[in-house]
């Protein structure tokens, strides 16, 4: 299996599809260094040159921020919005959703599993 | 939607004379302001603003990261006490 951008080991899948494993590359990025690299988008990536993927390892290092370095700078944003004492930075430390979604009901990928509050009338008591 | 690059930051005029003005006399004294939607801007840098939240004022001293946010933004308009169960509510009573 080739390896690409350290430890991500992209399978036996066509290549623009194989790369979408790294962490920061989707489908118009993965499209993208196809073209770059001149690479066909098709072909498997266990098909792939020394030559072709040391290019496109090349082009990762150069024009995109991937993986580790990608998930510091998305918690160093995080971190400076909790920093600076916005109303964000509080919604993220609080683990509510940040952009004005509602919380009455949902927001459970926010908020987690449910905590039931015991004596909170249901709404089926309430009829 | 972020607004249009062609317009600028959108700065409150009166604020920004206001700071200006500080920053030739060398005033510190905080700026009173209810100028909410007034997107920080470097020339703020350094100043201490107190920015109304609907009832108080919040005392907000503008650092470099601060620039390009809005002052409304530091300044919380609803305070969360906690959500008082039953059990919560025996509790404070017993320690009464």
């Amino acid at each position: 299996m080739p390896r690409i951008s350290g430890v991500d080991i992209p399978n036996e899948k066509p290549v623009r599809i194989s790369l979408k494993y790294i962490f920061g590359i989707g489908t118009t990025t993965a499209l993208e260094i196809c073209q770059k690299v001149g690479v066909d988008p098709q072909i498997k990536a266990n098909k792939l040159t020394e030559d072709q993927l040391s290019k496109i390892a090349a082009v990762l290092e150069s024009d995109y921020v991937v993986e580790g370095q990608l998930r510091r700078q998305i918690q160093q944003n995080i971190n400076r919005l909790k920093e600076i004492g916005t109303y964000r930075g509080y919604r993220h430390r609080r683990g509510l959703p940040v952009r004005g979604q509602r919380t009455k009901t949902n927001a459970r990928t926010r908020k987690g599993p449910r905590k039931t509050v015991a004596g909170k009338k249901s709404v089926k008591e309430m009829r | 939607m972020t607004r249009s690059a062609k317009k600028g930051p959108f700065v409150n005029e009166k604020l920004f004379k206001k700071v200006q003005k500080a920053k030739e006399s060398g005033n510190r004294e905080p700026i009173k302001t209810w100028a909410r939607s007034c997107t920080v801007i470097p020339e703020f840098i350094g100043q201490t603003f107190m920015v109304h939240n609907g009832k108080t004022f919040h005392k907000i001293f503008i650092t470099e990261d601060m620039v390009g946010h809005k002052l409304g933004e530091f300044s919380p308009t609803r305070i969360f006490r906690g959500h008082g169960g039953i059990k919560k509510e025996e509790e404070t009573a017993a320690a009464e």
